[in-house]
């Protein structure tokens, strides 16, 4: 069978590739220098310094606008860089072809579209493209399976990906990019569409990648869940890396109040000693005693309790 | 050179997140794995038996009725295995009458079929079609003013040449004004195809005027389209072009697949997507052409063709590219026997033909289309 196909690559013309060999634990998989990126008049990212390395997950947060997906499109080399230098694999993104790229980096952009009713099955085998010809090719089926079971999409494998809900096609997307099994994976909020169970089941599965060797880029909006599951956070705020480095160390209540334009908590959770990230609220709703808004009497005076 | 994941831990992950791992790696694909290919083998056998039995029928039936015993008979006879020649006119009327038209529908059929398959998947759009988005027109005009200018520069191919030139500037000129951010809307298509079909026509129209009554006769029957002045010279005259489309078309199949994902999408797969977009543009161009050269403006078979496929196989581009090729020339084949044999001894033009069945569907489909996207917004 890989004869065949290999067989097939040459009849093609496609060039052979060499397979990149794992990284080792702690290798820098993506790294940008000083990074600007202009979208239309706006400066949107000014200067961004930022590695991800092998064996972690980095989280990236911040408001809406803070340059997010930008960064991650940046990294993702869909976006060109005004000034500055994004490094995958030790060479800039320019000097990569679309093929050798693949097999370093995979993607989860922020909503899944498909132009045709391709079964979900076909929808993940495509993230094994860019291993065609190549010696990892006979891993396809093994690894289409464990990604489709990973994000429990294994169940309506044989549906058309356009009957699909919007969190199953999400789980869809986030399958085929664990098929593609490139050793830096860049996520763009992928727990967006999802339930509560299913945002944990992705950073589960983020941990996972990263215990296995690979590193994990990730937007998230939730800073709970990137308190609990990231190894690093990066904080953005206006095109700037507010702070970064553990979320126990990062996530204060002076810095997120100040980028949020909202004040925040901090605290420890009880049992597990993560930070808890929440909104500082006026007042709690429906609280028995000396509550103002408490049960009135027809008069619309407040009753005595 | 390990694994970027080794397979233990895709166990381990199934344990956690509570459900049974698969009972073996190939299970996921058993509804579009082993299936798909046996379906699309059987649906592939099935329409060449069709066009073999079409082809026969056509070959036979006609003014001069030819039994398809004898067309077998004279076919063995050339081919050097038995069989004997008819007399000089049944002779005649097969080999220089009958047959290069068979052979043309089905050259033409292929070329519209495989090209409406190749323009849905490079536009991300179902709706997609030569004829329907102008680019027929745009190539009619290059072979109209071929034979307006009274162009010979390239002898029997320059009419084909013409077209293929003025159909690559319209695919590109539609490409590039159509889409926005790797997608095409439908109602941008829909519009940028009245508008392109309307110069195109304004084209026509302009060197109609200003030709002498013998180039009006052979320009209109371009514009409705007819197989009737079939000939071997015609023939070999698209010949290159078709088949040289048809053969690079299915090569592009699987990142045609990846290109239903997005742009963007397909290129974190590792496709060069500018130079596909450019390669595919070039393929249609010659497709195209090689249809309009030599048949004229026949809409519709490329969209019927691809969605009948569809339905039946699934949007898989390496069974719907050659697939389409195939079904298209059964179509046309079919729709050419017809056309001649419906209001016989008169000949109803092919293009006619095509546009009254082809447009009903077309109508439905843009309701359908219109109903699951909950209006064009």
């Amino acid at each position: 069978m890989s004869a065949l196909r290999r067989g097939r690559a040459a009849l093609f013309g496609r060039r052979p590739r060499t397979v990149p060999a794992r990284p080792a634990p702690g290798e820098v998989l993506v790294r940008a220098e000083d990074l600007h990126v202009r979208l239309g008049e706006r400066e949107v990212l000014a200067g961004i310094g930022l590695s991800a390395y092998a064996g972690e997950v980095l989280a990236l947060v911040g408001p809406n606008g803070a340059g997010k997906s930008t960064l991650l499109g940046a990294l993702a080399a869909d976006l060109p860089a005004d000034s500055g230098t994004v490094y995958v694999d030790g060479r800039p993104v320019s000097g990569w072809t679309a093929p050798e790229l693949a097999l370093r980096r995979s993607v989860l952009p922020q909503s899944a579209a498909l132009s045709f009713p391709f079964p979900v099955a076909d929808v993940v085998r495509m993230g094994r493209a860019p291993w065609a010809g190549t010696a990892l090719a006979d891993a396809d089926e093994e690894s289409v399976a464990a990604a489709m079971a990973a994000a429990e999409v294994t169940g309506f494998a044989g549906r058309p990906f356009s009957a699909l809900s919007g969190g199953e096609r999400a789980r869809v997307a986030l399958a085929r990019v664990l098929a593609q099994r490139a050793p830096l994976m860049l996520l763009d909020e992928p727990t967006a569409a999802l339930d509560l169970r299913h945002q944990e089941l992705v950073l589960r599965v983020c941990r996972e990648r990263a215990a296995a060797g690979d590193a994990v880029v990730v937007v998230l909006h939730d800073l709970g869940l990137a308190a609990a599951y990231a190894d690093r956070v990066a904080v953005l705020h206006d095109g700037r890396i507010a702070a970064a480095g553990p979320p126990s160390e990062v996530f204060g209540d002076g810095l997120l109040s100040r980028v949020y334009r909202q004040p925040v908590e901090v605290f420890p959770h009880p049992r597990t000693g993560a930070p808890l990230v929440v909104p500082v609220r006026a007042e709690a709703k429906g609280e028995p005693a000396g509550n103002p808004c408490g049960p009135r009497n027809a008069d619309g005076d407040l009753t005595s309790a | 050179m390990t694994l970027p994941c080794d397979p233990p831990r895709g166990g381990a992950a199934a344990r956690d997140t509570g459900t049974a791992p698969p009972p073996s790696p190939r299970a996921p694909g058993g509804a579009a794995g082993p299936g798909r290919p046996r379906r699309a083998l059987w649906l592939a056998a099935a329409l060449v038996t069709v066009l073999l039995v079409l082809a026969l029928v056509s070959a036979g039936v006609g003014a001069y009725r030819i039994p398809t015993a004898d067309v077998l008979a004279s076919v063995q006879h050339r081919l050097g295995l038995g069989g004997a020649p008819l007399d000089r006119v049944g002779e005649s009327v097969l080999w220089n009458v009958r047959l290069p038209r068979v052979v043309l529908a089905v050259l033409v059929g292929a070329s519209l079929g495989c090209a409406g398959a190749l323009m849905q998947g490079v536009f991300g759009n179902p709706l997609a079609e030569p004829g329907v988005i102008g680019i027929s027109a745009g190539s009619a005009v290059g072979a109209v003013a071929a034979i307006g200018l009274g162009l010979g520069f390239l002898g029997n191919w320059t009419v084909t040449a013409c077209a293929f030139v003025a159909g690559l500037f319209t695919v590109g000129a539609v490409y590039l004004l159509s889409r926005n951010g790797g997608r095409t809307e439908v109602v941008t298509l829909i519009l940028t195809g009245i508008a392109v079909n309307a110069f195109a026509g304004a084209l026509i129209g302009l060197f109609v005027f200003f030709a002498d009554s013998g180039q009006v006769n052979q320009i209109t029957f371009w514009q409705l389209g007819s197989l009737a002045q079939a000939t071997w010279p015609k023939v070999l005259a698209v010949l290159p072009c078709a088949l040289a489309g048809l053969i690079a078309a299915p090569l592009y199949a699987r990142r045609l697949d990846l290109l239903a994902l997005g742009e963007r999408p397909a290129r974190h797969l590792g496709i060069d997507v500018e130079r596909l977009r450019l390669a595919l543009i070039l393929v249609v161009a010659l497709l195209t052409a090689a249809a309009v050269a030599v048949a004229g403006v026949i809409t519709f078979v490329g969209l019927l063709v691809p969605h009948l496929l569809r339905m039946a196989n699934g949007p898989g581009h390496r069974f719907l590219v050659p697939g389409s090729a195939l079904a298209g020339a059964v179509v046309l084949a079919g729709g050419d026997l017809a056309a001649r044999t419906v209001a016989a001894p008169a000949e109803l033009p092919l293009g006619v033909l095509t546009a009254l069945i082809g447009s009903p569907f077309f109508f439905w489909l843009l309701r359908r289309t219109r109903r699951r996207q909950g209006g064009w917004a």
